[in-house]
């Protein structure tokens, strides 16, 4: 052991920087697993430690319609003190911003809410103008910032005009990247019916807080009392629910971040299993003259099996400690995207994990190249020609890969919460390095069998280069080519989410949506609209309803029944359907027959449902229902089966009634017209608004604005972990081209000899580079317009964008990434004597 | 001391079975010395690394120090050369990352020996072929003949029983190569190694008291000499 230690030490003299670089390659694929495991730590304590804030009270119960009397007496008997909230979506105008209005969520509250955590305004003591009932509003700080709005400025909501108070900056349990998707304006809910909003369908949510004294557990409160809130059809939340669906979702997050961390730990890896290759075909000779000396082929293969731990080992500390600085920039990456505080501590345990993943990963696929030091014969050392033994029947490479293959998986399981997740995504790994490396083969083969014959020198030289014995085609595709799929193919999924919500305002299509119209406002809006010279191009009536009982059995009775495989929100649901005639341009027939108009009093109504609820309620064609049309029972049978195109800016039903039957119930409407511009559309929205004021408009380009700033924060978090592969594939570079400046530096030095200028040395690095570079970024591009194209065609049901100008700065930036690199790499080879550069390689 | 029967080396190729040595035989005492001679092909440096136990034969017996190393695997082999055999190599092979005493060490602290007794005979050995104040220097930093110097010190440290040496002056000029004769022959006259060597060299073969000529693996002569 002691001559294997010294041995490993001294032997390592000489190539100490070059071993530092590879043990670089791992670094940040450790560092990526080493942050993301902490700061997951470091967010569980948080979530444990502000658990109560998370909810900002004991209990939360919600409902979708008003609250019955029977409902309320209920709450009213569980105690504790009360706070309530209404809450839903509403326009504003802004009169100091020239009027301009916007969609925002509405929150009406009333009572000591938050009774948890702290409701924070700018400046602060708004929460008690609003408990106090004060005619002001609190208005998300975006809103503010968006508008140039000031605290003091009116704010019209309906029919009244609040004050602003204070600008929002944090609700317990609300994230701010709710703000992105809807802002948030909250008012007095005693000021609510002066505002004339809640009109008959508004899509309203009735919320109850609860905070109980010590003796109440709220747990087992909701657990002996879950019958009779489903019978009420009340949903209700708890801390530790609350707790449950944060752990749930950040362990997905944390599982997603982890796996796209250890894709560059196996890139490095892959990386250093390379450069040990190179370094030890440059040890043949020194363990051929050790083996003569009398040393085993084990301890020959122990020498240098410690120098791997080595790397391993420096590799992991180095890891670790960026992982360690990474994580106190994660803050800053995620802020606004979580709902609480995350103090920042160091989470050994994740440290230790991390790092221990790196150094297995790292030894693991060292062992691959060193197995070959146990087949080195003595002879080389008499023998000037050597035949490099890599023996594909050798039983421990196959061992090795098979443990490799084990300790891959056992990473992605212990890293997902669901073992096809896990298995998927080491399938998915397997495939796409298996589809690069058979690429690069493919480019190495492609060069030899067409190679340039005519062509100048130098870019014969660099083609040859790729396929020469010790090439760096397949590493070098498979580092930079896996950093620029992964980092192509969220461009391009965002590129394709965007064109897909663009494309639904094309082609004349509808782009700007009213709804909450009541039955008397439709005639006012079309006057508007017309006025405007924006025609209603759609419009539907509406009608709630709930469902009674499904197949002869009662909601209640299968909302009793704890066996019941139906989704609850299917039963509890306040259904918005319409009538119509015909199948609107949206909706295609899968099965039965559309019934368009029936007789008034006909006893069962022929109806059409979506084919998503269909499975979810477990129908088929024939299948009856029963309806609760406001008071009046209404008996259907499912005559017809739908696909509707959601994402299409047009009214759209689950359920759809035949004409002659709901035209008397008491309704509302949803109307859609087409507006030119952004201008035009705040226009309209501003004269709608001020006519019609309870009417709420959303337009295609809020949507749109809403999709980008999510997709952006997204895809900065993912985009900065992919970077980490992205780096260790240019690390890998570095180190490949250092491996190979050795490996072709006598032949530098002999071209040189032979009278090669610098220039000409540098250009034939140049083509070998930009070669290689191109290609890298042409397979990372293809890959990545594969994967959109697949995604596209199968999860979001459209086709992948091909933003050219993206692809085109994908395959510049990443040619110039592998050449500026290259050249770094190889500089100093072209400027020294050879003689100089030969005894210091020796 | 080395005991060679009916040896024979036969490589598979595409054109069929090549044999590169056949049937050789000879048997070599304690302290004596052999040269191993004939043109290039003829067998010479596969003869050598047979009975060095670098190689395994297809046929036939190698005995070397009273141990039959035909026949055993190649981590036996390695402990018997590191027991009983030195090498002195034409291309010196010196391990590059290591100093020139380092180099020397090598072979005893394979066999677990270290400490300041076994570093200074290492010394004083450079010291003895003239490297006395170069034993920090690393190959790179030293001539050829001075690097041969370093593997001949490397070769004697362990004591070996039998010296193999493949051309050891090929790679050294005239004056070089003579003191490096000189010190071959006289460290084994004064450690009473047996001393095998292959070369081109007549004037170096005619040293030796036995002289080998193969030719196409066989053995075309096998002379001794008073």
């Amino acid at each position: 052991m002691n001559f294997i230690l010294k041995m490993a030490w001294r032997d390592s003299r000489a190539s100490r920087k070059r071993l530092l670089l590879f043990s670089l390659s791992i670094v940040l694929g450790i560092a990526a697993l080493v942050a993301i495991g902490s700061f997951t730590t470091n967010l569980q304590t948080a979530i444990d430690g502000q658990a109560k804030g998370l909810l900002g009270a004991d209990l939360a119960v919600e409902s979708r319609t008003a609250l019955t009397p029977e409902a309320q007496q209920f709450l009213d008997g569980l105690g504790g003190e009360q706070s309530r909230e209404i809450m839903f979506a509403s326009m504003v105008v802004f009169p100091s911003a020239g009027g301009q209005t916007r969609l925002i969520s509405l929150r009406a509250l009333e009572g000591g809410y938050p009774f948890y955590g702290e409701f924070l305004t700018q400046p602060s003591g708004a929460a008690a103008r609003l408990a106090a009932g004060e005619q002001v509003a609190v208005l998300e700080t975006g809103l503010l910032t968006q508008y140039g709005l000031s605290v003091g400025d009116p704010v019209r909501i309906g029919e009244q005009t609040f004050t602003i108070a204070a600008a929002l900056e944090n609700v317990p349990g609300e994230s701010a990247a709710i703000a992105q998707l809807s802002p948030r304006v909250y008012i007095p809910l005693s000021r609510l019916p002066e505002t004339g909003l809640l009109g008959p369908g508004s899509l309203v949510r009735y919320k109850t807080y609860f905070k109980f004294g010590p003796e109440v557990d709220a747990e087992r409160l909701v657990t002996e009392m879950r019958s009779r809130f489903r019978e009420l059809r009340l949903g209700f939340d708890t801390v530790e629910e609350r707790k449950e669906d944060l752990g749930e979702a950040l362990q997905n997050v944390y599982a997603f971040l982890s796996l796209v961390g250890f894709v560059a730990l196996f890139l490095g890896a892959i990386g250093v299993a390379s450069a040990i290759h190179v370094y030890v075909r440059q040890k043949i000779a020194t363990v051929a003259v050790l083996r003569c000396l009398g040393a085993s082929a084990w301890r020959s293969f122990a020498v240098y099996l410690v120098q791997g731990i080595g790397i391993g080992f420096v590799g992991s500390i180095l890891g670790a400690a960026l992982g360690v600085a990474v994580q106190l920039a994660l803050p800053a990456l995620v802020q606004g995207l979580l709902p609480f505080e995350v103090d920042f501590t160091i989470a050994w345990g994740a440290v230790l994990n991390g790092a221990a993943a790196g150094l297995v990963i790292c030894v693991l696929f060292t062992l691959l190249p060193l197995l070959a030091i146990r087949r080195v014969s003595p002879l080389v050392a008499i023998r000037s020609s050597f035949a490099e033994n890599t023996d594909r029947r050798d039983p421990l490479r196959w061992a090795l890969y098979a443990l490799i293959v084990a300790a891959v998986t056992a990473f992605a399981l212990a890293q997902t919460t669901r073992w096809e997740h896990g298995l998927g995504f080491v399938a998915m790994l397997a495939l796409s390095f298996g589809v690069l490396t058979g690429l690069a083969r493919l480019v190495a083969l492609s060069a030899r069998r067409f190679f340039p014959k005519s062509a100048p020198y130098v870019w014969r030289q660099g083609v040859a280069n790729l396929y020469r014995p010790n090439n760096r085609t397949v590493l070098l595709l498979l580092a930079l080519g896996l950093g620029t799929f992964l980092i192509v193919t969220l461009a391009l999924t965002r590129a394709t989410l965007v064109a897909q919500i663009e494309n639904t305002g094309g082609a004349n299509r509808p782009n700007l949506l009213f709804f909450d119209i009541q039955d008397d406002q439709i005639g006012p809006l079309e006057r508007i609209l017309a006025e405007q010279s924006t025609p209603i191009v759609a419009q539907a009536a509406i009608v709630t309803m709930k469902v009674r009982s499904i197949k002869g059995r009662t909601v209640e009775d299968i909302l009793k029944d704890n066996t019941s495989r139906l989704p609850s929100w299917t039963l509890r649901r306040e259904y918005r359907s319409t009538y119509r005639g015909q199948l609107s341009a949206t909706e295609t027939l899968l099965e039965g027959t559309f019934t368009g108009r029936v007789e008034p009093g006909v006893e069962e109504v022929p109806i059409s449902m979506e084919v998503g609820l269909v499975r979810d309620l477990q129908l088929k064609l024939g299948d009856e229902m029963e309806f609760d049309v406001q008071g009046v029972p209404l008996k259907a049978r499912l005559t017809s089966i739908r696909e509707v195109e959601w994402r299409r800016m047009e009214p759209n039903f689950f359920v759809l009634f035949p004409e002659g039957v709901l035209e008397a119930a008491p309704k509302f409407f949803v109307a859609a017209t087409r507006v030119a511009t952004p201008a035009d559309s705040a226009r309209v929205q501003r004269a709608v608004v001020a006519g019609i004021p309870n009417v709420s408009a959303i337009d295609l380009a809020l949507i749109l604005q809403t999709l980008d700033s999510v997709f952006s924060k997204i895809q900065f978090v993912v985009q900065f972990m992919a970077l980490f592969t992205v780096a260790t594939g240019v690390i890998v570079l570095a180190g490949a081209v250092m491996s190979g400046r050795f490996q072709r530096l006598r032949e530098t030095v002999l071209l040189r000899t032979l009278g090669a200028n610098r220039h000409q040395l540098v250009q034939i690095q140049l083509v070998e580079y930009a070669i290689l570079g191109l290609l890298a970024a042409l397979v990372g591009c293809g890959l990545a317009l594969l994967a959109n194209g697949l995604l596209a065609a199968f999860v979001f049901k459209t086709v992948g964008a091909f933003p050219l100008s993206t692809l085109l700065g994908a395959v510049v930036a990443v040619m110039v990434v592998t050449l500026a690199t290259g050249l770094l790499a190889n500089r100093g080879v072209a400027d020294h004597p050879p003689l100089e550069i030969l005894r210091q390689e020796t | 001391m080395l005991k060679v029967e009916r040896l024979a080396k036969i490589y598979p190729t595409a054109a069929g079975p090549l044999a590169v040595l056949k049937e050789v035989s000879f048997d070599l005492l304690a302290g004596a010395s052999l040269a191993i001679v004939g043109p290039s092909g003829s067998g010479k440096t596969t003869l050598l690394g047979l009975c060095a136990g670098l190689d395994r034969p297809s046929s036939g017996t190698v005995t070397l120090a009273g141990e039959s190393i035909g026949v055993m695997d190649e981590d036996a082999r390695a402990r018997v050369r590191n027991e009983h055999v030195g090498f002195v190599f034409q291309n010196f092979q010196l391990i590059p990352t290591l100093t020139a005493v380092e180099n020397v060490l090598v072979p005893v602290e394979l066999r677990g020996e270290s400490g300041p007794e076994i570093e200074a005979e290492a010394r004083s050995l450079l010291t003895r072929v003239g490297l006395g104040s170069r034993v920090d220097h690393y190959p790179v930093q030293l001539s050829g003949g001075e690097q041969q110097r370093v593997a001949l010190a490397r070769a004697f440290i362990n004591r070996p029983k039998i010296l193999f040496c493949d051309e050891p002056t090929g790679n050294l000029d005239g004056d070089t190569a003579h003191a490096m004769v000189d010190l071959i022959f006289g460290l084994n006259r004064e450690k009473g190694t047996t001393l095998v060597l292959v070369t081109h060299d007549p004037e170096l073969a005619r040293k030796c008291q036995r002289m080998i000529r193969l030719r196409s693996g066989g053995v075309v002569e096998d002379t001794a000499r008073e």
